[in-house]
């Protein structure tokens, strides 16, 4: 081949290569584009779904603390008074909401209201006392139809029997429209109240809290036994047929369905060892198992990535071989391994399937305060809502996904940091 | 005519099946420089790294044969690696501080050891120990800075007061200056000139300028056996050995 030759096909292919070059430019771009849209669109329908859930409809409602109604005195002790007969406080109210009710019509108006409006009455008097004899207008919650109707979920153009307020109840809540006597105002029961049939109280303080609870649990439990089994595989196991064996097993664990820990928790943790059921410590326990394998991998690819310069300048002003690996190894490694953890902890924050399998799916109203105490967790909240007929707990679903988004950009965002702050350049 | 610090005898190490060093005899002086000079992959560097034991790492690789210090036999199951390797520093090829302060850098031999007791006492040795390696002036003000924020040359002068921070008689150097600038080289081939005052060095090298400079006794090695070994000065002019003249001369290698 003679120069020219040559020097004419190395031109007629570089401009294929370099279209080459454009062509998979372009996929790229496209392919970023394209998955940046998705997220996009997902972020927007969960937000547009699930922003109303932060704001509830609160009631005007005139409320008569008659002595003779509530069966107590101005003397009253507090004991008392946690006795009073609110019921029928907030029974009459109810009556004199509108003028001149039928009893049929008092019923409608009561549906108006949220169950939890005995207890705000109540509450609003145990805080002043000094109200009784009087006649106070208190703000209330609405029932969740109500808030519905008003934040424009439930439509009030469907046939009659098809809506959850009849005709009078919507002519009674455009009054109150009209007369300013309801409004919306921030949900705090969203973010402290645990979980409730009833949409208006429902709230995700309980699976929070649980969920809070069990990624400790997975926490305290896999992180020191991921480090020790990947620092004993890479820095210490002889490198025989058992340790290999061991090596790509625990690969293989890295990729069981979760359902199957769930299924070993009920089986071995609840069955056998007789642990209490729904509760964050076995939910922790099962879900630390699934999460195992993901932060060892994390850990021995970052114990593998430490220069052995480190370890042999260590070793050769005589250090011991425990010395040379945690004095310099595993402080390197450290950031690599905090990233995976976080990542498996992120992963045992979304996980649903196990947790159902050991219960921790049960209608749990209270927050829970300890590790042994029944309670849900955010996935499993999301489904159980999702799963519900209830409107109201539609926004409510969407808010829960919000809040566990929330929770795991915090924890890639504590991820970056922590891997920022420690780590060293070699 | 001093002592002999180190004395090799018939050391064949294997990696594997493959055999790495044929039966290799020493003597080596103390307070001397040893150059072990030889083309690459002719065994300079493992028979380096057997003296103070750092082939164990590898695990394919097995030596035998004896290899006494002081008289004493390291080349055995019973010998404590640790407190050889604190009688024995070394150098290697690429610098390799640890990503920690300066300061830290070489106080963290003294403080594994248990050789202070006192903060003073450990500065006192962190100290002396960069002043004997030439590396306390440019340093001084900076010793919380990372020793990586270095450069090459300082580097190794750092692992070089690193190493000589436990207090060893031996100091084994790899190659210490195949990353350095000729300038850093210089510097580093003065400072083992005065250490020669209280070490016994070893030094493999590629370069044989560098062999001529700073030793007193010169090993060639080639394809795993020692061919020939003598004063620096005879090597360099006379060698008795054919390989040894075609290789200092440039002939192969």
């Amino acid at each position: 081949m003679n120069n020219s030759v040559a020097k004419e096909k190395i031109v007629s292919l570089r401009k294929k290569r370099s279209l080459e070059d454009m062509r998979f430019k372009y996929y790229g771009f496209t392919a970023m584009c394209l998955s940046l849209a998705v997220l996009v669109f997902l972020l927007y329908t969960i937000f547009s779904k699930g922003y109303t859930a932060f704001q509830k409809t609160i009631v005007l409602l005139e409320v008569d603390y008659n002595q003779e109604v509530l069966k107590l005195t101005p003397d009253s002790s507090d004991e008392d008074m946690e006795k009073g007969k609110f019921f029928r406080v907030k029974k009459q109210a109810i009556e004199n909401f509108f003028p001149d009710l039928s009893k049929s019509d008092i019923k409608l108006v009561k549906k108006l209201f949220s169950i939890n409006v005995d207890k705000e009455i109540k509450d609003y008097f145990l805080e002043n006392p000094e109200v009784i004899n009087t006649k106070q207008q208190i703000w209330v919650t609405a029932h969740s139809d109500v808030d519905q109707l008003l934040k424009g979920n439930s439509r009030r153009d469907v046939p009659e029997d098809r809506r959850k307020l009849n005709d009078i109840q919507l002519s009674y809540v455009d009054q109150l429209v009209e007369e300013n006597r309801v409004k919306q105002v921030f949900n705090n029961f969203f973010f402290t109240k645990a979980d409730s049939r009833h949409p208006e109280i429902a709230g995700v303080a309980g699976s929070f809290m649980g969920s809070l609870f069990t990624l400790f649990t997975v926490f305290i439990l896999s992180f020191p036994i991921a480090i020790g089994a990947s620092v004993y595989l890479e820095e210490f196991a002889p490198k025989n047929r058992i340790t290999e064996l061991i090596e790509v097993n625990i690969s293989n664990l890295a990729a069981v369905p979760s359902i199957v820990f769930g299924l070993l928790g009920l089986g071995v943790l609840l069955n056998v060892f007789g642990l209490p059921r729904s509760t964050p410590l076995v939910g922790g326990s099962v879900l630390a198992l699934m999460t195992l394998p993901t932060i060892i991998i994390a850990c021995r690819a970052s114990l593998k990535a430490v220069p052995p310069s480190i370890k042999e300048g260590a070793l050769a002003v005589g250090a011991t071989k425990t010395q040379a690996v945690f004095h310099h190894v595993v402080p390197l490694a450290l950031p690599g391994t905090l990233t995976g953890t976080i990542i498996g902890l992120a992963q045992a924050l979304g996980e649903t399937a196990p947790l159902i399998m050991i219960g921790m799916i049960a209608f749990i109203p209270n927050i829970p305060t300890g590790l042994t105490e029944p309670s849900a967790a955010l996935p499993v909240q999301i489904y159980l809502w999702v799963e519900s007929a209830e409107r109201g707990f539609q926004e409510k679903s969407a808010a829960a996904i919000m809040i566990i988004l929330i929770f795991l950009f915090m924890m890639n965002a504590i991820a970056v940091f922590l891997r920022n702050r420690f780590e060293r350049k070699w | 005519m001093s002592n002999s610090k180190i004395l090799a005898n018939g050391v064949d190490v294997y990696y594997g099946s493959k055999q790495a060093l044929f039966g290799i005899s020493m003597d080596i002086k103390e307070k001397e420089v040893t150059a072990l000079i030889g083309p690459s992959g002719c065994g300079k560097s493992t028979f380096l790294r057997c003296i103070n034991r750092m082939n164990d790492l590898i695990e394919i690789c097995k030596v035998s044969g004896s290899i006494k210090v002081d008289n004493q036999e390291i080349i055995s199951e019973k010998t404590d690696v640790v407190s050889l390797r604190s009688k024995i520093g070394m150098v290697f090829q690429k610098p390799n501080p640890f990503p920690k302060s300066i300061f830290d850098n070489v106080a963290y031999g003294p403080t594994i050891h248990g050789l202070v007791d006192s903060k003073n006492e450990l500065e006192e040795i962190v100290h002396s120990s960069l002043k004997k390696a030439g590396l306390f002036d440019e340093v001084k003000d900076r010793l919380n800075e990372p020793g990586t924020s270095l450069s090459g040359g300082q580097q190794q002068r750092l692992c070089i007061a690193r190493a000589i921070a436990v207090n060893p008689e031996i100091i084994l150097m790899d190659e210490p200056c195949s990353a350095l600038d000729p300038i850093a080289t210089a510097i580093i081939e003065e400072l083992i000139d005065e250490l020669r005052l209280n070490y016994t060095i070893i030094i493999v090298t590629h370069s044989m300028q560098q062999a001529a400079r700073v030793s007193q006794k010169t090993c060639f090695f080639h394809l795993g056996e020692l061919i020939e070994t003598g004063e620096t000065n005879k090597i360099f002019t006379n060698p008795d050995n054919t390989k040894t003249q075609d290789y200092i001369t440039g002939r192969f290698g």
